[in-house]
Parts: structure tokens; C-alpha cells; sequence
């Protein structure tokens, strides 16, 4: 019996990757008067539904999928959360 | 020897590639579509330029999983060539053959130039027919070409001499100004550790034809043809 689940996720930049869209968007925030604004870093959030057994086997999957095609480890971090949507009847 | 242009949706720099390999340099080459998977016959596969698959997530991110490219990493890990240019290059970093990531431009715009190059190495195929050294000056034209590795993966492609073209000034100076991109230590191509993977983001395939102003580009593919020939000649 599957379960419904809703995912989402947040891709970013990891800490040392310079971020220059993250860094303009910080000057224009500053042109705006928010003087107070020390840092502004833009990532991605991806929204997934999928079908799983169960909640572990759905972690799994979304972790590949990170992994593989979401994210590219190499310049960018990842983390996720899960929500079952509904409980199917058998 | 035979080449192979992969054709992405999205691709749009394929026929230019296929302009210099079958109309100046008389090779028979054949155009790949990507979702073909039989590339025994090719001796060159070529990534050409342009957005393959719209460029969607990250650029490369989704052609990395086409038939044509697991064929081309086959074809690679068999020892044979293979060229990345521009979002090609961007293809093979997103695969893994080659180290680092390519992203948004230092100043965020879109780049098409004219820039010069300084060439770091001629033991390989691909810059056999440069001077170590030399100055030459090829087309950019992208939106993140900006090169990225961390530093252990930085100081073992200089250790491994994997670096084979950086932007310079039009002296050769390695500095701030003549670095269009931001890439680190002024990156613009660079070869897995065998030597036959070569990625760039300038575009030798745009400055090959004389009618076009340049021939700068020209020695690169001469270049492979010339290696292609002496190794046949070896066997």
C-alpha cells in the first residue's frame, strides 16, 4: 500500500561559493535603504509529490534524487521535508 | 577519422562544429541525435554549444542523462576524444569526466566577446599545433562560464597540468582585467588526466574560417586530425 508524499526542498550555494546574483540583490535590497541586511544568498526550492511505501523509502529516493540531478554537490548543499499527504485506503 | 556532433534540444552551435570538421577539414562527420546510443564508430565526439534541454535546473544538469551522453562517457572512458565547448563543456562538468562546476558570470551578464587566451600546454592532441605560451584570441558567448572547483580539486588540476587555456590580457598577463568571467586562476578549458577529454568555454569552431576574421581556432582541430593521422600511420 503506498503512501502519498509531498517534498520540498532546498537547494543552495554551498558556503564557499561566491554568489554574485545573492551579492547584487544584497546592493539593490542596500539601495533600497535596508542598510541592515549583512548577507543575501539565493538558492533553489523544488517542490516533489511521489508515491513510496513508506516514509524511508521516500527519504531514499528523494536523496538520490538530490544527489543525481537537484543538486550539483560540487558548488551546491541540499536538505529536505517530508509530509505524508494523505493515508490511502487499502 | 571519424567525427560525431551531439544534437541536443537546444543545441545551436552543432552545425558551426560540423561547418569546420566536414567543410574545411573534410572529415566525415556524422550529427547525433541524442537519444542514440551506438557511437563505436566515432574517433571524435564533439559537445557542441548552445542550452541543451533548455539549460533547465543547471546548465547540463538534465543532457547528462540522454543516451548519447552515457555513450559519449563510454566512449571516453575507451580512451577517445572528446571536445566539450561551451554548454559542452558545462555537459561534461555536470557528468563527472571532468572536475569543478561552471556558474553565473562574475558580473552576471551574458558574455559574447572576442578574448584572448593564453595556452598553457601542447602535449596533446588538442593543442599540439600551438606554442606554449601563445596568445590567441577566440569567441566567448556565455552566461555561466564562470569556473569553479574547491581548492584541493584546483591545485591537483595544476599538479596533473590539466589546465590547457586561461584568459589573460591581450599581453598574457594572468590578471582581475583580463578575466571576462571570474572563473578561479582565469580557467577557461581544461582536460580530464588522461588528456583526452578537453572542455572550454571559448569557441574555436567560430574563429576557424578565414571569411569569418579569425583562424585562431583552426590549429585546435588540425590539431587532432594531425594526431589521428600519426597514430594510424603507427599502427
Amino acid at each position: 500500500m503506498n503512501q502519498t508524499y509531498q517534498v520540498r526542498i532546498y537547494v543552495t550555494l554551498r558556503p564557499s561559493v561566491l554568489d554574485p546574483a545573492g551579492t547584487a540583490v544584497q546592493s539593490g535590497l542596500k539601495h533600497m535603504g535596508y542598510d541592515n541586511v549583512e548577507q543575501v544568498r539565493i538558492g533553489k526550492y523544488v517542490e516533489v509529490t511521489l508515491t513510496a511505501a513508506d516514509e524511508t523509502t521516500a527519504r531514499e529516493q528523494i536523496d538520490r534524487m538530490c544527489d543525481q540531478l537537484l543538486a550539483n554537490p560540487v558548488i551546491e548543499n541540499y536538505r529536505f521535508e517530508l509530509t505524508q499527504l494523505q493515508l490511502n485506503p487499502s | 577519422m571519424n567525427v560525431g556532433i551531439i544534437v541536443f534540444p537546444g543545441s545551436n552551435c552543432d552545425r558551426d562544429v560540423a561547418m569546420v570538421t566536414r567543410d574545411l577539414l573534410h572529415l566525415p562527420t556524422r550529427m547525433v541525435w541524442h537519444e542514440e546510443s551506438d557511437l563505436s564508430e566515432l574517433d571524435l565526439v564533439i559537445l557542441p554549444g548552445g542550452f541543451s534541454y533548455g539549460d533547465y535546473l543547471r546548465c547540463g544538469a538534465i543532457a547528462r542523462f540522454s543516451p548519447a551522453m552515457q555513450a559519449t562517457v563510454q566512449h571516453a572512458e575507451r580512451g577517445g576524444l572528446v571536445l566539450g565547448i561551451c554548454n559542452g563543456f558545462q555537459v561534461l562538468t555536470e557528468v563527472g569526466q571532468l572536475p569543478g562546476a561552471l556558474m553565473r558570470n562574475r558580473d552576471l551578464h551574458f558574455i559574447c566577446d572576442r578574448v584572448p587566451l593564453r595556452v598553457e600546454r601542447t602535449d596533446l592532441p588538442y593543442t599540439q599545433q600551438y606554442q606554449r605560451g601563445q596568445i590567441i584570441t577566440l569567441p566567448i558567448a556565455h552566461g555561466e562560464g564562470c569556473y569553479y572547483a574547491d581548492t584541493q580539486t584546483l591545485a591537483e588540476l595544476e599538479a596533473n597540468r590539466q589546465v590547457l587555456f586561461r584568459y589573460c590580457t591581450a599581453d598574457g598577463q594572468l590578471t582581475t582585467a583580463g578575466n571576462p568571467n571570474g572563473s578561479l586562476s582565469n580557467i577557461a578549458g581544461i582536460c580530464n588526466r588522461q588528456g583526452n577529454v578537453l572542455g572550454m568555454m571559448p569557441h574555436p569552431e567560430r574563429a576557424a574560417d578565414p571569411m569569418l576574421g579569425s583562424t585562431d581556432g583552426m590549429p585546435l582541430f588540425a590539431g587532432i586530425v594531425s594526431a589521428a593521422l600519426s597514430a594510424a600511420a603507427h599502427r
